[in-house]
């Protein structure tokens, strides 16, 4: 033991750094999950075998693959003979689009009302607030459910009302964050030296608390995917002829005895992908978010 | 403690109010209703009756204020569909959505908290990874897809249980289910971690250290600590029974709050909706604060010390 050197060979401290970087299995699962998710929204009308509202009326409610079916329609068809396939590409652009954002909107209009509450205090923080417990009052779905009924429904409106979704937990997070970050001794330096109050907020504070916030994101990513999926499921949501994956499930229960393929197949995606995003989010909170030890 | 319990009620009915105006708010900026309910190709004359009829041809301001009084009077309006009170329609649907929500709840409560503790108390073991396992499958699998999976192997295949309907309590198992699952899983995360939060504290510590029986750290120290923030998610269900029974209604067509809910957006039938708001909001912000006074007395320093510091 004696004449053993005192500095650790470089190996022996790489050694375990390497380890730790490795990927677990699950968020190696899930991202590549999610990578295959975007490339088919991405890639939707080259992969697509047909177009997702074309009719093969001599094929209608023909089952999948391994129930009796043909490559013609890998996953079967529905009742005027769409090729499920297509109409599920078709569901996972128009449901991540939705999703996609959705999610921006909620972390820009929160952080940035949570941001303003933050720098100005007073009246602005104080009327903040107020709308952060007027939404926690109401659960979103009603929201939701009362606006639609009131303005009516179209594909922009649909993606702005579900951006509302969480608005009022990252404005909670982003205020409280900047609050403290602003007591900090680098805001105040910042300030000293002559910034204006957007500079210091959005180069100096932000990128701060950043990490805490995309954490949000990751966790109201899919709870806004089983929202745009409740509400097409109600038909409440995207409309015909377009169609998402929770569009596609509530179309699908009326065959559910006769072709239960058709609401299988999206079922199967809204649940992969939010078990996917959830994984990934409650790794990436483990890994980023200091408060948590 | 009576100032406390004034600036809580004084907080609720400012919510209260805001929804009210929120309403109110939509409702006008939505267009104008009577054209909405007559159909675009009406008789003038008829449209102008229609608005003579509801009100709707005061200013904007006297609206308000008619409205706001008029709900201060228990007047909701009439179904704009079938000219009746919205109020009964919307009362005569509460004991069906009771008869689901209440039942839901229970099995919530019953293996959503006691999961939650034993996970957390058997940390990392195999019980723990299971529970946490069924929690997350639990809330990713959306109510409306685990309600057709039931209905798909419970009615359908095994023809046991009836597929939707009320005709008998055989008809409510599926919903209850459906309901109660999603509930549970979301309530055992949650148990766990505020469990596993306490469980981390100097007091823990410090009470076993000082030779005080696991059995009685637990019971004495560990649950009373952790039972606040559950009693938190625990008021928020109970206040968003019925936005739960909106999905599971319209998937086992159960005649309760919800279906109507969504029927009602359907036909724009707005006293409906507005109505089923008020109930809901209602219930949310009654459930807060009984959550509220719970604190106070689960948690004897927030008696004294500030409530909104968290």
């Amino acid at each position: 033991m004696a004449d053993v050197s005192p500095i650790t060979p470089p190996a022996f401290t790489e050694a375990p750094k390497r380890q730790r970087s490795r990927l677990p299995l699950p968020i190696a699962f899930a991202l590549g999950w999610l990578g295959l998710m975007l490339a088919v929204a991405v890639l939707a009308d080259l992969v697509s075998p047909y177009a997702y509202t074309a009719l093969d009326l001599r094929n209608r409610l023909s089952p999948p693959i391994g129930l009796g079916g043909t490559w013609l329609h890998p996953l079967g068809t529905d009742e005027l003979g769409r090729d499920v396939l297509s109409r599920l590409i078709s569901s996972i652009r128009t449901s991540l689009l939705i999703a996609f954002g959705a999610t921006l909107i909620g972390a820009v209009v929160g952080t940035s009302l949570g941001l303003l509450a933050a720098q100005f205090r007073g009246l602005v923080e104080q009327a903040v607030m107020a709308l952060v417990d007027f939404s926690a009052s109401l659960p979103f779905l009603i929201l939701a459910l009362a606006v639609l009924a009131f303005f009516g429904n179209s594909l922009v409106l649909f993606i702005c009302l579900l951006g509302l979704h969480a608005w009022e937990r990252y404005a909670r997070i982003a205020r409280g964050l900047a609050i403290s970050a602003n007591a900090q001794g680098y805001a105040a330096a910042v300030r000293q030296l002559g910034a204006s109050a957007w500079r210091v907020q959005g180069r100096h504070v932000l990128p701060n608390i950043a990490s805490t916030l995309i954490v949000s994101m990751t966790l109201a990513f899919p709870e806004i995917i089983l929202l745009e999926s409740g509400l097409s499921f109600l038909g409440l949501g995207v409309q015909p002829p377009a169609t998402s994956l929770g569009s596609m499930v509530g179309y699908g229960r009326e065959y559910l005895t006769r072709a239960p393929w058709i609401l299988l197949s999206p079922a199967a995606i809204i649940v992969t992908t939010t078990f996917a995003v959830s994984l990934l989010g409650d790794w990436l909170r483990d890994r980023l978010d200091p408060t948590l030890s | 403690m009576l100032r406390f319990l004034t600036g809580r009620l004084l907080r609720a009915a400012l919510t209260i109010a805001m929804v009210v105006t929120f309403a109110f708010i939509v409702l006008r900026l939505s267009g104008d209703p009577a054209q909405i309910i007559m159909g675009a190709d009406a008789p003038p004359e008829a449209v102008e009756a229609f608005r003579a009829a509801w009100g709707l041809d005061a200013p904007l301001w006297q609206q308000y204020l008619r409205y706001f009084g008029a709900i201060l009077n228990g007047d909701l309006g009439r179904s704009m569909r079938d000219g009746r009170d919205a109020i009964t329609l919307v009362a005569e649907r509460i004991p069906a959505t009771l008869a689901l929500t209440i039942p839901a709840l229970v099995i919530k409560l019953s293996i959503g908290i006691p999961a939650g503790i034993l996970a957390a108390l058997h940390r990392n073991s195999l019980l723990d990874r299971l529970v946490m396992a069924l929690a997350v499958a639990g809330f990713t699998v959306p109510s409306f897809v685990l309600g057709l999976l039931l209905v798909l192997v419970f009615a359908v295949q095994l023809g046991w249980l009836p597929s939707g309907g009320q005709e008998s309590w055989r008809h409510a198992i599926l919903p209850i289910i459906t309901m109660g699952v999603g509930g549970a899983a979301v309530l055992a995360r949650f148990t766990r971690s505020a469990m596993l939060e306490v469980l981390g504290q100097s007091y823990i510590r410090t009470a076993s250290a000082k030779g005080v029986p696991w059995r009685d750290v637990v019971w004495g120290h560990a649950l009373p600590n952790a039972a606040i923030p559950t009693v938190t998610i625990v008021g928020f269900m109970v206040g968003s029974l019925i936005a739960g029974a909106v999905v599971v209604e319209s998937v086992f067509s159960w005649p309760g709050v919800g279906r109507l809910l969504v029927v009602a957006v359907a036909n724009r039938d707005l006293a409906v909706v507005q109505c089923i708001l008020l109930l809901v909001a209602g219930t949310m912000v009654a459930s807060n604060l009984v959550v509220d006074l719970l604190y106070g007395v689960l948690d004897p320093r927030l008696r004294a010390g500030k409530m909104g510091a968290q």
